[in-house]
């Protein structure tokens, strides 16, 4: 029996280790290295001294955690609507196909999605152009490369990762319990606050870290949809190794906000007493 | 409220009003990005200047349907081929990770299962410059304690493939193991009765019955890596991918041809989507 635990183990740990464990500690050994004037390459907290010291390396860092909640919420107050509808109003016979369609755009390259709302967009966009005709407008105004873009591009490519675990846990209220709360004369708000919220609580949860965590790490839609200066850290990270080739520095950038998403992640987990493997099943 | 409760003539228009205009900004970007494809105008943008197929098919000095346009066809290519590697890598290692984990025990199981896990919570651009720093590491330390020049560690075609699988493994184990957690094992017990040994047992019954299941991660696991920029914006060497590829063209302004394209990639991964849930619709009814 032990040649199949073997034959099991060798390409699973060879997978992890060299791919996972070993680049990642790679990282952090190469964010503890400082290189000076001279090129002696020494141990040093220099790059994360220079983290604190320089404002636009932490105030970028701030804003994206901060935007990155914002975007987590407002996804959550648009989805938890359409999953309701979903679940609960529309008749069972659609629900199948409006379930489908709600997945389809994410199979689509994020590439392509952020592509169609620059075109929708911009200043000769789409948009422009019918508000110019209906005399909306005098002259076109540039929709794109606003925070307000930015942040629509991200909540429409991380919409999917809210609506399923909403629409999964929905599924499994109790019509009754609304039914019950409705005889005995509780109005829409209350229904929402004590019934549908708290049952909803672990799937609002796992698709609030995911969405946390993906706009985090996002690199193409603040980079295409919210312009020159938009300052995603994930660009930082990116003009550290490409364009300054200051590798040591980016790892430096790279392994503060690897700690910041698993913190979110980790407080997540804990604040909802659940698990990593239960989410993700 | 819900199906079986009264409700106001307004409240529910309202309630799908909104869920159409949900739908309609769900839909909005694809369609327009579709629609323009078959413009006759030089850019994407309205005004609607007539029905064409010049952005696909042409081949003219001033228009270079997507067809005729090397540099983008090349990319194309490029992809395929990193997503075909990918998929097998993921398959063949994914599904030894659900039998490791669904079938075997070992000590350090559960620490074990947590770093396949890990994949899932890093996010994709630090996956990249990890895996960049270290195959920089290892290739310089080649070539300085043997002074061989390895070009698997420099940023290239190999060293996406491997980015990619890296956490693309980890969804095709979830997905396969989610299956094969409903595997009655006692048909395994029969096939051993009858004198078969466990690799027989394996190949005959066991990924028989993964099949539906391994078909749906195949089918996830080549989109993924096909579309796949983040990790691959670290990793890519001059042999770009087609998400690098159209990346830089949108990033510089655009043409029509990027809306082609578009057209192509939404077409085929929507009928790659449906294929994909029929098996998994298949999967769940047997």
């Amino acid at each position: 029996m032990r040649w199949g635990l073997f034959f099991f183990l060798a390409p699973v740990v060879l997978w992890l280790f060299v791919l996972i464990v070993l680049p990642h500690t790679d990282l952090l050994i190469m964010s503890l290295r400082y290189e000076d004037f001279d090129g002696n390459v020494t141990w040093s907290l220099n790059n994360y001294l220079s983290f604190f010291k320089e404002p636009i390396y932490w105030l970028t860092f701030v804003r994206t955690a901060l935007y990155s909640i914002l975007v987590t919420f407002l996804t959550f107050v648009i989805a938890l609507p359409v999953a309701f509808y979903i679940t609960k109003v529309v008749n069972p016979r659609y629900q199948g196909f409006l379930l489908v369609l709600l997945l389809l755009p994410f199979w689509v390259s994020e590439l392509v999605r952020v592509y169609g709302w620059m075109i929708l967009l911009r200043e000769s966009g789409v948009i422009n152009h019918f508000l110019l005709k209906a005399g909306i407008l005098n002259q076109p105004i540039e929709m794109l490369y606003r925070d307000s873009t930015m942040i629509l591009g991200l909540v429409y490519t991380s919409m999917l990762f809210m609506v399923v675990p909403i629409v999964s846990v929905l599924d499994s209220l109790d019509d009754s319990l609304i039914e019950a709360a409705y005889d005995l004369g509780a109005n829409m708000w209350t229904i929402l606050f004590k019934i549908i919220i708290p049952h909803a609580t672990p799937g609002i949860m796992s698709g609030s870290i995911v969405v946390f965590m993906l706009t985090l790490g996002n690199y193409l839609t603040p980079n295409l949809m919210g312009g020159k200066n938009s300052l995603w850290f994930t660009e930082q990270i990116y003009n550290q190794f490409i364009a300054s080739f200051n590798w040591n520095q980016g790892s430096a950038f790279g392994f503060l906000l690897l700690v910041l998403s698993s913190i979110v992640v980790w407080l997540g987990l804990k604040l909802t007493r659940q698990n990593l493997k239960k989410v993700v099943q | 409220m819900i199906r079986t409760l009264p409700t106001s003539k307004t409240y529910s228009r309202c309630f799908k009003l909104y869920v159409v205009l949900y739908f309609v900004f769900l839909f909005a970007p694809l369609l327009v990005t579709c629609v323009l494809a078959f413009n006759d105008s030089q850019f994407p943008s309205l005004p609607w200047k007539g029905f064409t197929l010049e952005w696909f098919t042409a081949d003219l000095p001033q228009r270079v349907g997507i067809f005729h346009d090397q540099i983008n066809l090349d990319s194309i290519w490029v992809s395929f081929r990193v997503a075909f590697f990918v998929t097998l890598l993921s398959l063949t290692v994914g599904t030894c990770a659900a039998f490791l984990f669904e079938q075997e025990d070992f000590r350090f199981k559960q620490g074990l299962y947590f770093l396949m896990l890990a994949p899932l919570v890093i996010p994709g651009v630090i996956l990249g410059i990890s895996i960049l720093l270290f195959s920089n590491t290892l290739g310089t330390h080649f070539e300085e304690s043997w002074k061989i020049d390895v070009e698997l560690f420099r940023p290239g075609f190999w060293l996406v493939v491997l980015g990619q699988f890296s956490f693309i493994a980890t969804l095709v184990t979830l997905v396969v193991s989610a299956r094969l957690r409903k595997f009655d094992r006692t048909l395994e017990e029969a096939a051993m009765n009858l004198g078969a040994n466990r690799l027989e047992v394996i190949w005959h019954i066991t990924l028989k019955f993964l099949r539906p299941a391994l078909i749906g991660a195949g089918a996830v696991a080549f989109l993924m890596s096909f579309e796949n920029f983040n990790t691959t914006l670290f990793l890519v060497g001059y042999q770009a991918t087609l998400p690098i590829n159209l990346y830089l063209q949108v990033r510089d302004g655009s043409t029509p041809v990027i809306n082609a394209i578009s057209f192509l990639m939404i077409v085929g991964t929507s009928l790659l989507a449906l294929v994909n849930l029929y098996f998994s619709r298949k999967g769940e009814s047997t």
